[in-house]
């Protein structure tokens, strides 16, 4: 889950337009840092010192020999010093080196204080704490089921979230437009709302005839309440002045509701989206572990359960890049929708 | 260049009637009295007038404009279209406000669409759309979105929105307020040029007196609180008119003499 509360943190950023444009695509493009020539060493020097660390110091772990860590220090090393030589020629590359070599080259170093910590000095215990090298020889070993529970949370988490926001949309754009549906679906949203998702689970097992279904289930109602909320905000604080003037345009209702207030709502209703997805994916990971069979989620309690540390942390490892990857892909579809706020187009 | 002014014997056909319209709006919170905005008020417009309301601020010119367009009702009194009388919000009486009031997620050629799709009839007049983005000069300017444009293009482009429904009225409450002096000045000429191209009836609010002496047939002074109709005056200029020529700072002189005397009446009668 660590991945999913980090890639929470930017959220209050993307309030619309009180914000200026650059600082709502902050995460997807992270700020440029003023950087200087030797910034695009960080990768080289990073590796030489992981790998330094792996052949020099001795080791008092016992780790059956794989050799995929120093083969990855390796080809970061390779990698690193093929951009440093080619990045005058390619202006692309060269931006993002710019960018990312100081995070990957400090990340590096980081692995390799890692490993200086755990399997050569063992200041933390085992089997809690296992290397880096452990942990990529279980990821490796154990690729086929880590792909599939991947497979599996993916296809859980869009059929949830899919499931969520439609009715969440439904629910919202109703509670947002019509007086006395606000009224109703207020209360009871203001009651029910709050709920965490996971709470309901005891409930979901009763009622439901699968762990599927209820898993289902409980992410779409945690997707639900935010997507709604904001729905019904943004439609209700529809511009009076943009109603009026598609009135004296000749708008009916059917054009005001879904030309005017919706479009309108966008950026409040991708606020929702972005608050349902965090949720989303707390409630699926919460899901995987008590009740479906599949999935990171299971994988993770599963590997817990056989002490097996280094798939535990080869899982989280992949978690993150799963979730952030998520994650990112919603802030593209925002920014491709959302283009005639932030002004993309330049004349 | 011909002068335009209206053949007063063809536009003898009224096109906008107000009729005795009182408006009061509640008290706020239920407490206090009701506010009275317009008093009494009546007015006529014949088809292809150009006529212009001012007067001072909360003299309840623009609630005016709302009954007119049809997004409030009256208290007491009527108002009608031709024969129809006005009871709701119609693509007849056009409307354009001091803030162009663009759908920012439109570009300019599906804002002027708006009123063509909101009437369901795009696919007929498609080719206007054309038109209207060469009229008001946007061509270029199609697949922009409002955020890249400037105040008086947006402003033009809320004309455009508003023009390509044929309104037989079109309302204009303040629409150039919030121009820079000298982008005004183009716009007034733009609009009288709309204006002469469509012969459209317009009904506009300023307190703008140069831009009221300027554009208009006629020019009704509003007094302030509650809104009433003081003096109906004619512009008997001929068009294109010369802002420094006698007869126009003349009738300016006027107008604000009756302005300033209008409110130092208020003020007697206020002490």
């Amino acid at each position: 889950m660590s991945a999913s509360v980090e890639e929470l943190q930017p959220q209050p950023t993307i309030v619309p337009s009180a914000q200026p444009p650059g600082a709502e695509a902050a995460f997807v493009t992270p700020p440029v840092v003023k950087s200087r020539p030797q910034t695009l060493l960080a990768i080289p020097v990073g590796a030489c010192i992981a790998l330094a660390i792996h052949f020099f110091v001795p080791k008092t772990e016992v780790v059956p020999p794989t050799h995929y860590y120093p083969l990855v220090l390796s080809m970061m090393l390779g990698l690193g010093v093929l951009g440093a030589a080619l990045y005058p020629f390619f202006p692309g590359l060269r931006k993002w080196m710019c960018q990312m070599c100081p995070i990957l080259g400090i990340a590096t170093v980081t692995v390799g204080i890692w490993e200086l910590i755990t399997s050569c000095l063992e200041w933390l215990p085992l089997p809690y704490f296992p290397g880096p090298e452990a942990v990529l020889g279980s990821l490796v070993s154990d690729r086929a089921l880590i792909f599939d529970s991947t497979w599996h949370s993916l296809v859980l988490l869009i059929s949830g979230y899919a499931v969520g926001v439609a009715v969440a949309l439904v629910t919202g754009i109703t509670i947002g437009w019509f007086p006395h549906a606000r009224y109703w679906g207020m209360s009871l949203l203001k009651v029910v709302g709050p709920i965490p998702a996971t709470a309901w689970i005891p409930l979901a097992m009763v009622v439901s005839p699968s762990a599927l279904i209820s898993a289902i289930g409980l992410i779409a109602l945690a997707v639900w309440f935010p997507v709604t909320m904001l729905t019904a905000s943004g439609i209700s604080n529809t511009r009076a002045s943009y109603l009026d003037v598609a009135r004296t345009l000749g708008a009916g209702r059917a054009y005001l509701i879904f030309r005017v207030a919706i479009p309108g709502a966008l950026p409040s209703i991708f606020i929702g989206l972005f608050m349902g997805l965090g949720t989303s994916f707390l409630t699926l990971v919460v899901a995987e572990t008590v009740g479906v069979k599949s999935g990171l989620g299971w994988y993770v309690s599963w590997a817990q359960g056989w002490a097996e540390y280094g798939k535990v942390y080869g899982a989280l490892v992949i978690m993150a890049a799963f979730f952030s990857t998520i994650m990112t892909v919603l802030f593209k579809v925002r920014d491709r929708v959302l283009v005639w706020q932030k002004g993309v187009i330049k004349w | 260049m011909v002068a335009i002014v209206p053949d007063p014997v063809a536009s003898k056909a009224a096109s906008l009637r107000v009729r005795h319209v009182t408006k009061h709006f509640p008290a706020t919170n239920g407490v206090g009295v009701a506010a009275l905005a317009l008093d009494d008020v009546s007015l006529s417009l014949a088809v292809g007038e150009l006529v212009s309301v001012v007067g001072p601020s909360g003299c309840g010119k623009s609630t005016l404009l709302r009954l007119i367009a049809g997004l409030i009702l009256p208290s007491a009194g009527e108002l009608s279209i031709g024969a129809e009388p006005i009871t709701s919000p119609g693509a007849e009486r056009g409307l354009v406000f001091q803030d162009p009031n663009l759908f920012p997620w439109l570009t300019v050629r599906r804002n002027i669409e708006a009123g063509l799709v909101a009437r369901g009839v795009l696919r007929e007049k498609r080719a206007e759309v054309d038109e209207f983005m060469r009229v008001v000069g946007l061509e270029t300017f199609a697949d922009a979105y409002p955020h890249h444009l400037s105040g008086g293009m947006a402003q033009r482009v809320a004309l455009a929105r508003a023009l390509i429904n044929h309104p037989r009225v079109l309302l204009l409450d303040e629409p150039l307020g919030a121009l820079d002096a000298f982008t005004r000045m183009r716009m007034q000429d733009e609009v009288l040029r709309l204006w002469q191209a469509h012969r459209t009836t317009m009904l506009l609010v300023t307190h703008d007196i140069d831009e009221a002496v300027y554009m208009s047939d006629r020019i009704i002074i509003m007094t302030q609180r509650p809104g009433k109709i003081d003096q109906n005056i004619p512009v008997d200029l001929n068009r294109p008119r010369d802002r420094s020529s006698s007869d126009f700072l003349r009738l300016r002189s006027n107008i604000l003499e009756l302005l300033h005397f209008a409110g130092a009446a208020l003020a007697r009668n206020k002490s």
